[in-house]
């Protein structure tokens, strides 16, 4: 497994190279989102427990795997995200505003008016990973340099269409990356449940293509093995598959109990590797933040999420005909009646603009 | 005009379509170097080369999902699938995905493309190669269902469907592949998708039916004349949406129904043809309508296929009831 910092934030030998390599800025940002995304998922949290949003997904623990996958992307790549990668597509352009828009049961925030590249998250598991091996597909055919990333779990490891995508991938060399969280669990289901063998990047030999096992706790890891992939992707050499450690420190969802499945003791081992801590106290160790940065950090990202969340509420609703925007590019006659049927109903007169 | 049947006519389509759109993609199996199980695609490899006319793995959903991913750069993919018997692994990709990505993401990308399969029975073929299951399709929200039962009605529905910016299912009945042969124009046109065909006009009784079953229809209303017995027949060919006005206008007229088709009776689409009359004509009908079709047991293999599969006899039974209520 490779890893660049360990989990009290020490470098190791390899990390000592990525280290020199990088910009302040890069090793700043990184950081920066890191604590965003902990704002947001902790919030959203709190938000889903008093019923201000709707069951959430929580990607508590995989903060180093959700931004430095997407921020080792460019503009024009795709991201394919699932539920529990919002955090990657926030990193990638999607507005915590339009996320939060999601988690309250409203469509208009899967709306990326091409901003940013990437589907809405795939409910659906190991499908999208299909999408990611057809846009990369394109960008063959168009001779672009461009790279797709279709995140996943080690659950999805089991469906069928995690083996169909790879092996098209593989056949036709695409320029696509795999990356799959591996948090040990597929809801209640042990990844030794559901795969006979130990790891999933062992599977990419089959496929014709390599493999790469990282510590997915490990920001500067992340980073530098998709930056990386992604460069020898865009240059032709085909697709990785990419295993990302790490641990889902919250629940599946917030209907879901954790203690039913895996131990106290577990989540408290865990939770002494988390990706966030190690980072900061290297960062801090390094001279590169210092503790009143690291509080006004936290502040100011505390307030982005509250702001975002005072947009969402203020924003109007849609009118209940929006139920029939965009079934089709125009209204078959008969769905024009069915759209007619709740014309007058409560909240059609509201008016709706989409950001 | 050149002479076609309805695979010739489905080539032509096709042939006319890569010419037209240098990002028009055929995908499926055996479609390129093998020119397709059925032939649709013969020769089309050679003239357009590997890139545009693609022998996929064999594997659907990996046809249907990567055309997600093509489509979205703008391709426009046409996707053939050996039998729409062996569209079910990729059946997930259409309902999650193909079928809801222009409303999930409220019209940032639509998805304009074109799932080919060939359906229904009429040629003794083994298990699965005889599906007729039309209406799981017509079922799903987001998507244009097709069935074509000519030469004629193939080419220009065809292309209509390629230049649809909707996904469209476009089911070709097995049986009619080479059935006929018709006059069928050189140049391009198009049949709008939504409007049904009145194949035959007559005062006593309408005859609905669609793909597989239309020449079947057909002959029997011709051995009805022998009784006296006009029967009008409409080809539905565009399941979803449906032409439900040339429907209510001749249920008005003749008052007397039967709706025709091969699959299993339970929630097909008569069923649903026969809501929609009695919905919007139901003080015109002179009889209950009456559905002919197959019954619900699974696709039957060739020794039995006539057993299931709607035939003159029972259609012309099915009249006399209707008429003699």
């Amino acid at each position: 497994m490779k890893q660049c910092v360990t989990p009290t934030g020490k470098l190791t030998a390899y990390g000592e190279q990525i280290w020199s390599k990088l910009s302040i800025d890069i090793k700043k940002e990184l950081w920066k989102w890191m604590v965003r995304l902990r704002a947001y998922d902790q919030q959203c949290m709190v938000w889903s427990r008093q019923g201000k949003i709707l069951t959430y997904a929580p990607y508590f623990g995989q903060e180093a795997s959700q931004v430095g996958s997407a921020f080792a992307l460019q503009p024009q790549d795709w991201l394919f995200p699932t539920y529990r990668d919002h955090g990657a597509a926030i990193v990638h352009g999607l507005p915590m505003k339009h996320s939060l828009f999601y988690w309250l049961g409203r469509i208009e925030g899967n709306r990326s008016g091409g901003k940013w590249r990437a589907l809405p998250a795939s409910v659906p598991i190991a499908t999208h990973l299909l999408h990611a091996v057809g846009t990369a597909w394109a960008a063959t055919l168009r001779n672009r340099p461009t790279v797709s990333l279709a995140l996943f779990g080690d659950g999805a490891t089991s469906e069928g269409d995690f083996h169909e995508a790879c092996n098209l991938a593989g056949l036709k060399q695409l320029p696509v990356l795999f990356f799959c969280q591996n948090n040990r669990y597929a809801i209640s289901t042990p990844f030794g449940e559901q795969s006979a063998t130990e790891t999933v990047v062992e599977k990419a030999h089959a496929y014709g293509f390599p493999g790469i096992r990282i510590d997915g706790n490990d920001v500067l890891v992340v980073y530098e093995t998709v930056k990386h992939a992604a460069h020898k992707a865009r240059l032709g050499n085909g697709p990785v598959l990419i295993e990302a450690l790490t641990y889902r420190l919250g629940p599946h969802t917030m209907s879901d109990l954790p203690q039913r499945y895996r131990m106290m003791e577990e989540e408290r081992e865990w939770n002494a590797r988390e990706p966030l801590q190690r980072y900061q106290q290297l960062l801090l160790d390094q001279g590169v933040l210092n503790e009143q940065e690291v509080q006004e950090t936290k502040r100011s990202c505390q307030q982005q999420v509250l702001e975002s969340m005072n947009q969402v509420l203020h924003a109007a609703s849609p009118p209940n005909t929006h139920l029939f925007a965009h079934v089709f590019a125009v209204l078959p006659r008969d769905l024009k009646k069915q759209r007619n049927e709740v014309v007058g109903r409560r909240g059609m007169d509201a008016c709706f603009e989409y950001d | 005009m050149p002479v076609s049947n309805m695979i010739e006519s489905i080539r032509d389509a096709l042939g006319i379509a890569l010419a037209a759109d240098d990002d028009l993609l055929i995908l499926g199996e055996d479609v390129g170097r093998y020119g397709g199980v059925f032939r649709a695609t013969e020769g089309l490899q050679e003239r357009y080369g590997p890139d545009r006319v693609i022998d996929m793995p064999l594997a659907e959903s990996s046809i249907i999902g990567a055309a997600i991913g093509l489509a979205l750069e703008g391709y426009k993919p046409v996707c053939e699938i050996q039998f729409l018997g062996f569209l079910y692994p990729g059946f997930e990709q259409l309902i999650s995905h193909v079928s809801r990505i222009r409303y999930r993401t409220q019209g940032d990308y639509g998805m304009s493309m074109v799932i080919r399969a060939p359906m229904g029975s009429g040629v003794k073929s083994h298990e699965l190669h005889s599906d007729s299951f039309e209406s799981f399709y017509v079922h799903i929200p987001g998507i244009k269902v097709v069935v074509p039962s000519n030469p004629y009605d193939a080419k220009g529905l065809l292309l209509a469907a390629i230049d649809d910016p909707d996904p469209v299912i476009f089911l070709e009945p097995t049986a009619l592949y080479r059935a006929e042969r018709e006059e069928v124009p050189a140049e391009i046109y198009q049949i709008p998708l939504g409007a049904a065909k009145l194949v035959r006009e007559g005062q006593d009784l309408t005859m609905i039916a669609w793909g597989g079953m239309v020449p079947v229809v057909k002959e029997a209303a011709v051995q009805l004349v022998e009784d006296q017995i006009q029967c009008e027949i409409i080809d539905i060919r565009s399941l979803y949406p449906f032409d439900q006005d040339l429907i209510v206008q001749s249920v008005k007229k003749t008052g007397r129904v039967i709706v025709v088709h091969e699959a299993p009776r339970t929630l097909g689409v008569g069923a649903e043809v026969a809501a929609m009359i009695q919905e919007q004509a139901f003080l015109f009908l002179e009889a209950p309508i009456m559905r002919v079709t197959g019954y619900d047991v699974p696709t039957p293999l060739g020794a039995l296929e006539h057993v299931n599969r709607p035939d003159v006899n029972r259609i012309k039974k099915a009249v006399q009831q209707v008429l003699h209520y």
